[in-house]
């Protein structure tokens, strides 16, 4: 076994540049891509609007301005071909960002997502690579409903030749992107909606922050909290609770979903003996079932540890405030899970909310 | 010319007979969709391109790969499941490729390519190069939404592309009429503002003809063009056999278009004797390449992780 990581590399250079700037996760985003299309004259950027005034809540904006509308454009609402175009773009040197404002719209690409992009590389020997970024969008709240609300990046885990990489920070957000355009296999970049409005530190050079390498943000001896896209933030959340009643959280990001880092969360396990994966999605045949699976072939047969998942409750996401709040774990509901996972028993505790926590509240129109 | 077109087809012709006879052996580790009797339209087509110019097909590719230039032993290879094969024994008969010679892949779903070769004319376009992209695809690949889209994105930028759509009539067993309110496909493509023309029969030198002097014209910079060719497969939908038994299609219907085989038509153009020469090189390659596949080693087992990621 590997030596327990507790910083990662990305956290280490992020030191070491003595970060004193801030950005949000928008901004981090544009500047990635702005960077990126700077560097490399093969960058390009399109989707739905991304060269319409709002520029994609501002993560594209000024790129059609510094690049013009050879590599920054609009398309028609065509994501199946467009995404196609991406592929044979990819095939032709250029290296494509395909955006899409909402995950649920790349339902409209599965063909070419899963059976051309994914493949290539594999059925044509190597021949050829198709460098494509994928970036979308998970909404959450104000009545995003059933088809602006999904988390569906387990559907791309599930297939061979496709990474997949869910960043929570503004930093993550900008070094994943980099890392993520100057790949050669397809990666799809899942943004979301209530990260977006994020600040933190973001160092001003380029850097990457590279794929199979999880984070720990924060460190306890009790149980292994895993939260996965917006889920990290209500995972942080929980912690604070769970230090009211004197349980410390090890907390993990695993940023890169495919390949996943199960070496960091397996030594956490090891280390906790409690494992709590909490997902931004669905639970069945999820990024959880997935962690949790890995976790114990790893640890089998010579650590004993308890383990639940938490998610999306199995059903479509409904608009109703009170509703969508049953809907979503929270900082409390995954605070009470994990306090039952430590003392072995249903304790019945919630704990009570502590409204300073919620420091954002997204409140649309989108 | 006349020898050029003629080699070409015979070819093709001559390998898809030779895949269709070692079929029943089991040789062959692979479905074949074999064009025979559609070979006119990729030869007619291809043989107005030039290398740099890039190509995207079928899993009726067969045809496609070869007139483009492909390596014959390594496709031959890559449907016995061999080391030496285009793909390595990782693609197979329907995904056959060829980078160096332009051919940019084939797609088992069908309409799949359309969108791939779009995207390929728009990089040419963006880099200001002067090659162009041909995309090739059936009947039945007018009837998926990608084609709509695609051709609707090639018409909004202009794209240096010529689309071409092998029309056999049949989607597996069910015929256009049976598919399609209109059956009228270059209605659809003059829908999004694409010049279209029908070819209504498998003539080579008509579709060469024709495709000396569209490709110039797209080549040009006059955006895309849209060819309907009417063709006719000749053999079952995938296999090696006939399968008129089947009902769906009737053996007359074939008759005229076996009796306007292209390739009968060609050596009719050419002297008996450079015809007779011809023929022997192209069996000896067909030869070679079937004891190429045969002899070549298979893959390595390790070949089954490589170029995952």
């Amino acid at each position: 076994m590997p030596q327990t990581i507790t910083t990662s590399p990305a956290q280490r250079s992020a030191r070491q540049a003595r970060v004193e700037r801030t950005l949000t996760y928008v901004d981090a985003i544009c500047e990635a891509t702005d960077q990126e299309m700077e560097r490399d004259p093969s960058v390009l950027v399109f989707g739905l609007d991304v060269d319409d005034p709002k520029a994609i809540q501002g993560t594209t904006r000024g790129l059609l301005e510094k690049y013009g509308s050879g590599r920054v454009f609009g398309t028609p609402l065509s994501e199946d071909a467009m995404t196609g175009a991406a592929i044979g773009m990819a095939l032709a040197g250029l290296r494509p960002i395909h955006v899409h404002i909402r995950m649920d719209f790349l339902m409209l690409a599965m063909n070419q997502l899963i059976n051309v992009a994914a493949k290539s590389r594999y059925m044509y020997a190597g021949k050829v690579s198709i460098p494509l970024v994928v970036r979308s969008m998970i909404g959450k709240s104000w009545g995003q409903g059933a088809q602006h609300s999904q988390g569906l990046y387990s559907f791309f885990m599930h297939v061979p030749g496709l990474q997949v990489v869910a960043p929570t920070t503004p930093y993550d957000a900008k070094g994943c992107l980099i890392a993520a355009i100057r790949n050669d296999n397809p990666v799809l970049y899942v943004e979301h909606r209530i990260l977006h409005f994020h600040n933190g530190p973001v160092p001003a050079n380029d850097y990457t922050v590279e794929p199979g390498r999880a984070r720990i943000t924060a460190i306890g001896q009790d149980v292994t909290l895993v939260g996965i896209s917006q889920m990290q933030s209500e995972c942080q959340k929980a912690r604070l609770y769970l230090e009211e009643v004197g349980i410390q959280a090890e907390v993990i990001d695993p940023i890169w979903l495919s390949p996943l880092d199960i070496d960091t969360i397996a030594l956490s396990v090891e280390k906790t003996g409690r494992l709590l994966v909490v997902d931004n999605g669905w639970v069945c045949c999820g990024a959880s079932a997935e962690i949790i699976t890995q976790v114990t072939e790893r640890l089998q047969g010579h650590r004993l540890f308890r383990t639940r998942r938490m998610g999306f409750a199995p059903v479509t996401c409904p608009t109703a405030p009170n509703l969508e709040r049953l809907y979503y774990p929270d900082g409390r509901t995954i605070a009470a899970a994990a306090r039952d996972l430590v003392e072995e028993t249903r304790t019945g505790w919630m704990p009570r909310e502590r409204p300073e926590l919620n420091s954002f509240v997204f409140k649309g129109p989108f | 010319m006349f020898e050029r077109l003629y080699r070409s087809l015979y070819r093709i012709r001559r390998l898809e007979e030779a895949f269709a006879r070692v079929y029943p052996s089991d040789k062959i580790k692979s479905p074949v969709h074999l064009s025979i009797g559609q070979e006119a339209v990729s030869v007619g087509i291809c043989e107005a391109l030039r290398s740099d110019d890039v190509v995207f097909g079928t899993y009726r590719g067969h045809a496609l790969y070869l007139a483009k230039g492909g390596e014959m032993k390594a496709m031959a290879a890559e449907l016995y499941g061999k080391a030496t094969g285009c793909t390595r024994g990782k693609g197979g008969s329907m995904h056959l490729i060829s980078t160096e010679t332009g051919m940019m892949g084939a797609s088992a779903v069908v309409g799949t390519t359309i969108a791939n070769a779009v995207g390929y004319a728009y990089a040419l376009q963006h880099k200001g190069r002067d090659a162009i992209v041909v995309s090739f695809f059936g009947d039945g690949g007018s009837e998926e939404g990608v084609f709509a889209e695609s051709l609707n994105f090639a018409a909004l930028k202009r794209l240096p592309i010529l689309f071409v759509c092998e029309n056999n009539g049949y989607a597996i067993h069910t015929c256009q009429e049976r598919r399609q309110g209109r059956p009228d496909i270059c209605a659809r493509a003059r829908a999004y503002g694409i010049p279209a023309e029908r070819i209504e029969h498998n003539d080579v030198l008509y579709l060469f003809e024709r495709a000396r002097a569209l490709t110039a014209k797209v080549r040009a910079g006059d955006g895309p063009y849209f060819l309907e060719v009417m063709t006719y497969r000749w053999r079952e939908h995938v296999g090696p056999n006939n399968d008129y038994h089947l009902g769906y299609r009737t053996a007359e219907e074939a008759i005229p278009w076996i009796e306007a085989d292209q390739v009968k038509r060609l050596e009719s153009m050419i002297p008996p004797q450079r015809c007779q020469q011809i023929q022997e090189e192209v069996e000896a390659e067909v030869d070679a390449a079937l004891a190429f596949a045969e002899d070549s080693p298979e893959p390595e087992l390790a070949e089954l992780y490589t170029d995952v990621f």
